[in-house]
């Protein structure tokens, strides 16, 4: 175990997290669906589609690959961190932070009401645990997360920062600011993560901006690149451990992660139509219907 | 009129850049990034000293103000440095999401502000940079005048936890504030106790006040000239006290009438103390290429702007 051989930072190591077999994964990956499609219902807005798409992932972070205290540091000193950059995929980001115990996971009801903690996109405004920046315009989370794992280095802090951005979210031109600037810096102590579902709000991202070989483009600017499929937990989990193997060697990590918009509900997938719109009632129980756990805790 | 002696004229920005210096030695969490203006920014001494503190982020604006928020994540007390039209229009969004919303721990610090940058023309003279600033929630928006209280500055927001915008500029200006000043942000500084008009000057024209009254002197005029370099939080109460015993008011900055001090001085005479108020600014325009001095001429920011301005409000008086 690694002790933190900083001079100023002294915090407590935060637990080790129990290892969790790939069934009881995919058990808390539907739980979380479950919750994703009842929260945008609740309130008739939010993303569902990137949402559910992005569920696997945040389930392998929070529940198996990261490192990190639920008892929540805004510093979080000797801890990995996780960035969400695309922040309009809050729904996600809510359900697998509250069941991971950062707040209770009733105040999944709150998400997008009037004086909530859970605003539609996430911030730090109101204090709520787990959320370390507000994101929602998009393209900053990249120079955030790079930020922040350059003070992990100055901190002589070795965990990781994690980072996930959509890809739709490469149109905007700081994120390439950003990927030229951590492997001219040597930051390999980054996780940068798109969610390759190929769409984005007025079509799919061929049509509105081809963004061509992802891979050939970050290779060419000097990231280690691996690419996964986002929605099959044992791939997705055996990249994130190769990736975080190829941390410590001078290079930034790239993972192209390919997502199912809508992912775990049939009638969601693979249009860019359920970006932004919530499920009706009869819609809702179509969605539950697909969204089986054994032991159901919906808040 | 008090006399304001002083052995030397200095650049503002070399003030934030002694401070800079100083900080690296005294507090090992303060970090620079500069984004490819090391030398104008005056940061060269920091980066020599401190290289693995000190952050090249190339010609990428949005990029800094990201990262910046992102070091504070780990503790570090970022200070960004580039011009002031790269510090606040090109990054607004930056600032606000990442930084101002966010409640970050950054100090955006920023060079050649206003006209008085020059032959570059009016791309790179940004006078709206106050307004944008001071309409951010938690964002504490910092205008000081010389060397030594730019220096004094640098040193103190360090000090201050949350977002900070200060603004000093490129020319040299007489460097006549005590070099062993307390720099309190958000305390107006009274510089000449007067009776018959309160003239509230900030960062490069609080010089140009100092000659106004002196000028409003000879005349028989007896100016109360206070310098407000913090924006915001506005010193309200060093304010109004003034302007309830002169009963009238000028502002003078080198920035857009729109959004700039005397704006914000206008909302709180409007408030609290309905008196006339006439404003030294730059009245809607954009600037354009020339000395500092024919600009500063040009666009009615010079001591006898000051007092033309000081015998149209005291007509006004009631």
């Amino acid at each position: 175990m690694s002790q933190s051989s900083s001079a100023n930072v002294q915090t407590e190591t935060p637990p080790v997290q129990q290892e969790r077999s790939i069934a009881e994964l995919k058990q808390i990956a539907s739980q979380v669906r479950r919750d994703i499609v009842r929260m945008v219902h609740a309130v008739n807005s939010g993303h569902p589609g990137g949402s559910l798409g992005c569920t696997d992932l945040l389930v392998a972070l929070y529940f198996r690959i990261m490192k990190h205290n639920p008892d929540f540091s805004m510093e979080g000193h000797n801890e990995d961190l996780f960035f969400l950059s695309n922040g309009h995929i809050s729904p996600v980001f809510y359900s697998v932070l509250a069941r991971s115990g950062y707040f209770p996971v009733s105040e999944l009801a709150t998400f997008r009401k009037l004086n909530s903690r859970l605003q539609g996109h996430p911030a730090t405004e109101e204090g709520l645990p787990g959320v370390r920046i507000a994101s929602g315009s998009l393209g900053q989370g990249l120079s955030v997360a790079v930020g922040a794992a350059q003070a992990k280095k100055l901190n002589k802090d070795d965990r990781t920062v994690y980072v996930l951005m959509g890809d739709g979210e490469l149109n905007e031109g700081q994120v390439w600011e950003a990927a030229l600037y951590a492997p001219h810096r040597q930051v390999d102590n980054l996780i940068a993560i798109v969610d390759r579902n190929g769409q984005q709000i007025d079509g799919s991202t061929k049509e509105i901006m081809n963004l061509g070989s992802l891979r050939a483009k970050f290779e060419a600017f000097g990231w280690r690149v691996l690419e996964t499929d986002g929605n099959d937990l044992e791939k997705l989990i055996a990249s994130l451990e190769e990736a975080r193997q190829l941390l410590g060697q001078g290079q930034p990590v790239m993972v192209l992660m390919d997502t199912q918009m809508g992912a775990g509900v049939d009638f969601m997938m693979g249009s860019h139509k359920w970006h932004g719109v919530a499920p009706n009632d009869e819609q809702l129980e179509k969605a539950l219907q697909q969204l089986l756990v054994e032991e159901a805790s919906d808040y | 009129m008090k006399e304001f002696p002083y052995s030397e004229s200095k650049d503002t920005r070399s003030g934030f850049g002694a401070g800079l210096h100083e900080l690296g030695k005294t507090n090992e969490n303060v970090v620079a990034l500069c984004a490819d203006l090391t030398g104008s920014l005056k940061m060269d001494a920091f980066k020599k000293d401190f290289p693995e503190r000190f952050f090249q982020v190339g010609i990428a604006e949005a990029n800094m103000m990201s990262m910046a928020a992102g070091m504070t994540i780990g503790g570090k007390i970022p200070f960004t440095g580039t011009f002031a039209n790269f510090s606040t229009g090109r990054v607004y969004d930056q600032i606000r999401q990442s930084i101002a919303y966010s409640g970050k721990n950054v100090k955006i610090c920023a060079s050649h502000a206003g006209v008085t940058l020059g032959e570059d023309g009016a791309t790179h003279q940004i006078l709206e940079d106050l307004g944008m600033m001071r309409m951010l929630p938690h964002m504490t928006v910092i205008n000081p005048c010389d060397f030594n209280q730019t220096k004094a500055a640098t040193i103190a927001i360090a000090e201050h936890e949350g977002p900070v915008y200060l603004r000093f500029g490129r020319p040299v200006v007489p460097n006549f504030t005590p070099a062993d000043q307390q720099f309190e942000i958000g305390k107006a500084v009274m510089l000449n106790e007067g009776a018959d008009v309160s003239i509230f000057a900030t960062g490069h024209l609080v010089w140009k006040a100092i000659l106004a009254g002196k000028l409003l002197a000879e005349k028989g005029i007896d100016a109360e000239i206070i310098n407000i370099h913090t924006i915001k939080p506005l010193d309200a109460a060093a304010i109004l006290q003034s302007a309830r015993k002169t009963r009238c008011v000028v502002s003078a900055e080198e920035h857009q009438m729109n959004g700039g001090l005397g704006d914000s001085i206008a909302q709180l005479l409007a408030r609290e103390e309905p008196l006339p108020l006439e404003m030294v600014a730059v009245n809607d325009s954009f600037g354009e290429s020339g000395t500092p001095d024919q600009l500063m001429e040009k666009y009615g920011l010079m001591e006898n702007d000051i007092v033309a301005a000081v015998e149209r409000v005291m007509a006004r008086k009631k």
